[in-house]
């Protein structure tokens, strides 16, 4: 098993260098470059060239790819265009804010998810099975900038239920250790703080939710639907096991494997999906700091960035794997 | 079973219901207790986005002055709700007769936030400092103002200690704008043992990958009536009130800047109550916030939003006919344009510089909207029924001068088809749209503007008309010969006819269309009762109001 | 990011083969499929609307009273105002932040996802045929470089390979297309090839190698023709998608052409704006996707069910 995982490690630096370079190759096709981009009308190509030649963005392409990678092998991931501070400090003041977010968002996945799909499952064919199946659909469907504006609309601007955009609101006075919000006002005792980050997660948790809300609802349907038809299942009922029984014993538990990976998968691209959420609600996260960045074109931040992104979602998915051949001992880590 | 799963699926249910519930009796509850006042002078200010430096000799952004003019004071200040300077942290200056020698009697009594006194020698700290930026600190990422200014044009500054309260500093040669020049954030005093204690001058190690130092990003100590407490990254910078202000200190104690996002956002944070105030209101929401009791405040403006025409152009060359652009001119009706797309307050333009700028021409001439003439001038110049005219416009970006240069652009294009004009719409990114319009000849006319920084005539038309560029893309010899003598005026009063002769040289050369002078407002919520609104951005919240 | 719904990679019950043989087989599998579809509510409604949708998009030209870029109200709004619905005589359903008719627009921008829509799925469906029927064909190292590169691809999320190809391609009316088409090629090429592996261990396929077909013709009379049913159900898909896709981009800053171009993605952009004077200019582009979208997977789903009845037996 570890000789396993150690394998699956190492053969992420290839992928990482191969996506390095195409990650290079992409940001330097983007058409415009920072220099502009923070200058603005003051931008004279004498200054542009300035900053060019200070970042080193006039050298060759191939060039500045190895003195980037160079620098990689050192932990230096170079220091953003706009802000001038490492992009390493800039990714982890921001990632304590997505990964809360990504976490509430799946949370309110599987709490709904589930429920609906097994409930499709069970009523195969009937009213509250096309019900469930649409409303999955829906999450799919409905743009998820366009459920982000709704959310907010109605239950922020309209209703005043929650705040409309923020991790937290500028009035509370409170101290953040971590950087996790909720977890820094329950440590230091300052729950209203806690309380007002949670208030702060509900509407943007439930835009980023609708997509893997739907998927796990489908997943978890389909293969409730398997397993109603395996054979264990019709012994089990041949046998007249209460009904309880039959669904938390056999139905659930070998239903849920499928449901399982697809939860970790999305867990990965919630990562990356956060990007559209983020922005709407004006949430300091990687993902809003990475779409500035792409309008500001600050080139390390898009390479550093996307990078960290593509090794936390190798590692996610090695940990799916993993704990996936735990749960099942059919399953090899391959 | 069928039993049990809808027990399971109504507990669920009632588990949200009551969730929610208690979410928003907590909201409300909260917001009950923020009208209620515990802290009756904490002024939250909703900002775009977050400074890029606090040591504003490293800035050249609106964000990083706005909050920099908190926390720094320059030897020249700007008059209330004027773009004219006026004296500071100096209360009084000579100037020499041939403009190179300044004399500053400065203010008694004032200290840094960190206990340094400041005199003469801080004064001179501070300008050897600048003019001994080298390696990253030099570059215009950096400190674009000194550069742009004197650097970069070759203007050696030196600064001398007369007395305790008297700095001398000369000029290499005579500047017209540099008492103006002065009120630049980027130029206000540093307290000189912060910036050595916190190697303020040092940029980073290497040329390519400049860092901001730790004065700029937690230390930046000044003069003003606001000393920084500390960045939250990504979400807001805080300030409180420094009680060894030698000026009036006013309503307010705790500043925060919370970034708040676009207009909308604002707005909405705005109605929502967790920030009282925002800039640059989107012009639809103005009515909106009125009718529900929030305060609007507009800028007198100090903008210009202009149409240019590129001489050189690759797909129309034909802009080099002096005809062709009198015609283009004469076919945008300005009043509709103002009335349809921009702003209340804003006022129709027909010179490259606002009204208030010294160099002003009540007597330029001016281009009448007259679609018939410019149909016969554009036959006259040969011009064909539905020639195609490359039209560049910036997207996703919201300027001051120009809040949606969406619906400038449509309404304009508009204006041109109705003359038989075909318009080739070119959208790009805002980095990617000032590269296209400065680094070269692929586009036709667009949209560009300017805010201006200080009461500087040169500061609008010779950063446009200054020297032949990619924008404009015309060499005309007079015409730059003209402003870089009027900038090297050592008479202001001679400097201004000079820049009243320029505008109607300008206006007959017809370089491009000045469409508007944009007003930009903010908006505040009621318990704010006034704001020093000015056209420069020179507000400091020392002298805003808030109702008890 | 939507690709769990188009990626069948993840998870979701993959389509099977048709014309392998189960029950019946060849003509009658179509039957069997159209009787399947008929009789599932959920096909029913996805039809509906996706003919609603087509029906709306050809005849825009006679549906609409203006012309999609028209601005017949362009005297009528003023910064601080937008007429709303039914406001002014002639514009039931108000005017825009650019004075256009907005009922106008909605009907211009059916025809606008429809085109987008048809345009990028055939532009995936093309790249990834040809991909997945040279990997399907030649196999060997051809076919290991070839799914290599799918899988990388794969990996990204969807959303994600569109904005990055449309920001390269800058602004022009062409690049959603070309990014939301070219985002689709790997999940074609992927279901071709792995449809097409099952197709030719068949035993018609065999057959018609004993007859001394040549690999090419095999592929072209015999195997491609039998993989349709999947590359369908998928195509319908990804026509959900592109219009997804589009108004996400839109939302982006990406695409170009005018400004009050007539197309529901864009609408819904730059009423972000109007947000507090007319939120009906956010909401009825808004929901003209969802509902164009939620049909073409409707119909998408139904179609995949009635091809391969073991998805959704019990």
């Amino acid at each position: 098993m570890l000789r396993v995982i150690g394998k699956r490690l190492l053969l992420l630096v290839p992928t990482l260098l191969g996506l390095s370079i195409l990650l290079f190759a992409w940001v330097r096709a983007l058409p415009g470059g920072p220099a502009s981009a923070l200058l603005g009308e003051r931008a004279t190509p004498e200054a542009i060239a300035q900053i060019n030649e200070a970042y080193g963005f006039d050298r060759p392409i191939i060039e500045q790819y190895f003195t980037y990678i160079g620098r990689l092998l050192t932990g230096d991931f170079g220091n953003s265009v706009q802000t001038n501070r490492p992009v390493l400090d800039e990714f982890a003041t921001r990632f304590p804010a997505t990964v809360e977010l990504a976490l509430v968002a799946l949370a309110i996945a599987i709490a709904v998810g589930i429920p609906l799909g097994y409930l499709g499952a069970k009523y195969y064919g009937k009213t509250v099975d096309h019900v469930s199946v649409v409303v999955s659909l829906l999450g799919v469907t409905v743009p998820v900038f366009f459920l982000a504006f709704i959310l907010k609309w109605i239950f922020a601007v309209q209703l005043g239920w929650f705040p409309p955009d923020g991790r937290q609101s500028p009035r509370i006075d409170a101290t953040h250790a971590t950087g996790y919000y909720v977890l820094d006002g329950l440590l230091t005792g300052e729950l209203d703080a806690a309380w007002d980050a949670i208030v702060h997660l509900v509407l943007p948790g439930l835009a980023l939710a609708s997509i893997p809300l739907a998927i796990i609802a489908r997943i978890t349907r389909a293969s409730v639907l398997q397993v109603y038809g395996a054979d264990y299942v019709r012994t089990a009922r041949a046998k007249g096991l209460l009904p309880r029984i039959i669904r938390d014993r056999y139905i659930l538990r070998n239903a849920m494997l499928p449901v399982v990976t697809t939860i970790g998968l999305q867990l990965g691209l919630l990562i990356s999906g956060a990007v559209l959420t983020e922005t709407v609600f004006n949430f300091a996260g990687i993902g809003q700091f990475l779409a500035d960045a792409v309008f500001r074109r600050d080139f390390p931040v898009l390479q550093g960035f996307i990078i960290f992104i593509a090794i936390l979602y190798s590692l996610i998915n090695l940990i799916v794997d993993v704990s996936y051949s735990l749960i099942d001992p059919r399953v090899r880590v391959q | 079973m069928r039993h049990s799963a809808r027990r399971r699926g109504l507990i669920a249910a009632a588990v949200l219901t009551t969730g929610a519930v208690a979410l928003t009796g907590c909201v409300q509850s909260e917001r009950e207790e923020g009208g209620g006042g515990g802290d009756a002078g904490a002024f939250v200010f909703g900002v775009s986005g977050e400074p890029v430096s606090l040591d504003p000799a490293f800035a050249s952004d609106g964000e990083s002055f706005r909050v920099s003019r908190q926390i720094f004071e320059g030897l020249v200040g700007v008059q209330a709700g004027s773009a004219d300077p006026e004296p500071l942290l100096a209360e009084e200056w000579d100037i020499s007769d041939d403009g190179l020698n300044y004399v500053f009697s400065l203010k008694e009594g004032v200290t840094f936030h960190d206990g340094t006194a400041f005199d003469a020698a801080a004064v001179c700290f501070n300008f050897d400092r600048w003019r001994d930026f080298e390696g990253p600190a030099a570059s215009p990422a950096a400190s674009y103002y000194y550069g742009n200014l004197f650097r970069d044009v070759g203007l050696e500054v030196t600064c001398e200690a007369t007395g305790d309260l008297e700095a001398s500093v000369t000029l290499s040669s005579a500047f017209a704008g540099f008492i103006p020049s002065l009120s630049l954030p980027a130029f206000a005093m540093q307290s000189p043992t912060a910036l050595e204690e916190y190697q303020a001058d040092d940029l980073g190690g290497t040329l390519e990958a400049p860092t901001m130092t730790e004065y700029a990003q937690e230390h930046p100590t000044g003069t003003g009536p606001f000393v920084f407490d500390s960045w939250d990254r990504g979400a807001s910078v805080s300030l409180s009130a420094y009680e060894d202000y030698w000026g009036e200190q006013g309503d307010v104690t705790d500043i925060t800047f919370q970034v708040s996002g676009d207009p909308t956002a604002s707005r909405q944070a705005l109605e929502a109550g967790t920030i009282d105030g925002y800039d640059l209101v989107s012009p639809s929401d103005v009515g909106v916030l009125e009718e529900n009791d929030f305060r609007i405040e507009s800028r007198d403006p100090f903008t210009i939003l202009y149409l240019a025409f590129n001489q050189r152009s690759d797909s129309n060359p034909e802009l080099s006919d002096p005809r062709v652009r009198e015609a283009l001119t004469l076919a945008i009706d300005r009043e509709a344009l103002v009335s349809q797309t921009l702003p209340e307050g804003t006022e129709v333009a027909d010179q490259f510089i606002p009204p208030v700028v010294a160099g002003y021409n009540d007597d330029v001439t001016t281009y009448d909207y007259d679609p018939e003439r410019a149909r016969e001038l554009l036959d006259e110049a040969g011009i064909p029924e539905g020639y195609e005219l490359m039209f560049n416009y910036p997207t996703n970006i919201s300027r001051p001068y120009m809040p949606n240069p969406e619906t400038t652009f449509t309404a304009i294009s508009g204006m041109l088809e109705d003359v038989g004009i075909t318009v080739n719409p070119q959208a790009n990114e805002w980095g990617e749209y000032l590269d296209r319009m400065q680094g070269g000849t692929d586009h036709g006319i667009h949209l560009l503007g300017w805010t201006g920084d200080y009461n500087d005539t040169d500061n609008f038309l010779g950063v446009f008309f200054g020297s032949d560029s990619f924008e404009w893309g015309f060499d005309n010899p007079e015409l730059f010969t003209a402003l870089a003598e009027a900038r090297t005026a050592a008479d202001p009063e001679a400097a201004v006819s000079q820049y009243e002769a320029i505008n109607e040289q300008i206006a007959e050369f017809i370089p491009g269309v000045p469409l508007a002078h944009p007003a930009p407002s903010l908006a505040f919520s009621p318990r704010v009762e006034s704001y020093p609104v000015s056209p420069v951005n020179d507000e400091v919240y020392n002298l805003v109001e808030l109702a008890d | 990011m939507c690709n769990d719904r188009s990626s069948p990679a993840s998870g979701a019950p993959a389509p099977a083969a048709p014309g392998t043989p189960e029950g019946d087989a060849g003509t009658s599998l179509w039957r069997d499929a159209w009787r399947r579809l008929r009789r599932n509510p959920q096909g029913i409604a996805g039809a509906v609307i996706v003919g609603l949708f087509v029906l709306v998009a050809v005849l825009a030209p006679v549906l609409a009273p203006y012309a999609g870029t028209a601005l017949p109200g362009r005297g009528e709004i003023t910064p601080t105002s937008i007429p709303g619905i039914g406001e002014v005589p002639g514009f039931p359903l108000g005017l825009d932040r650019f004075g256009g008719d907005v009922l106008s627009k909605l009907i211009w921008g059916a025809q606008a996802s429809l085109i987008i829509g048809l345009v990028s799925t055939a532009f995936g469906l093309i790249g990834g045929m040809l991909l997945g029927a040279i990997a399907g064909t030649f196999r060997g190292w051809v076919d290991a470089v070839i799914m290599r590169v799918v899988d990388i691809l794969l990996s990204v999320p969807n959303l994600l390979l569109a904005v990055s190809i449309a920001a390269v391609l800058g602004q022009t009316p062409s690049a959603v297309m070309i990014a939301i088409g070219a985002s689709q090629v790997p999940i074609f090429a992927r279901l071709l090839r792995s449809t097409m592996l099952a197709q030719s261990s068949s035993d018609y396929v065999l057959a018609a190698r004993t007859l001394g077909l040549g690999k090419g013709a095999i592929t072209v009379n015999h195997v491609l023709p039998n993989s349709m049913g999947p590359v369908i159900v998928q195509g319908t898909l990804t026509l959900a998608t592109a219009v997804i896709e589009a108004a996400a981009l839109s939302f982006l800053g990406l695409g170009g052409g005018r400004p009050e171009t007539a197309e529901w993605g864009r609408m819904l952009t730059y009423a972000q704006n109007e947000l507090a004077i007319a939120p009906q200019l956010a909401f009825l582009p808004g929901i003209c996707i969802a509902i164009t979208a939620l049909g073409f997977t409707l119909l998408g789903e139904a179609l995949r069910e009635a091809l391969d009845p073991r998805s959704g037996a019990r």
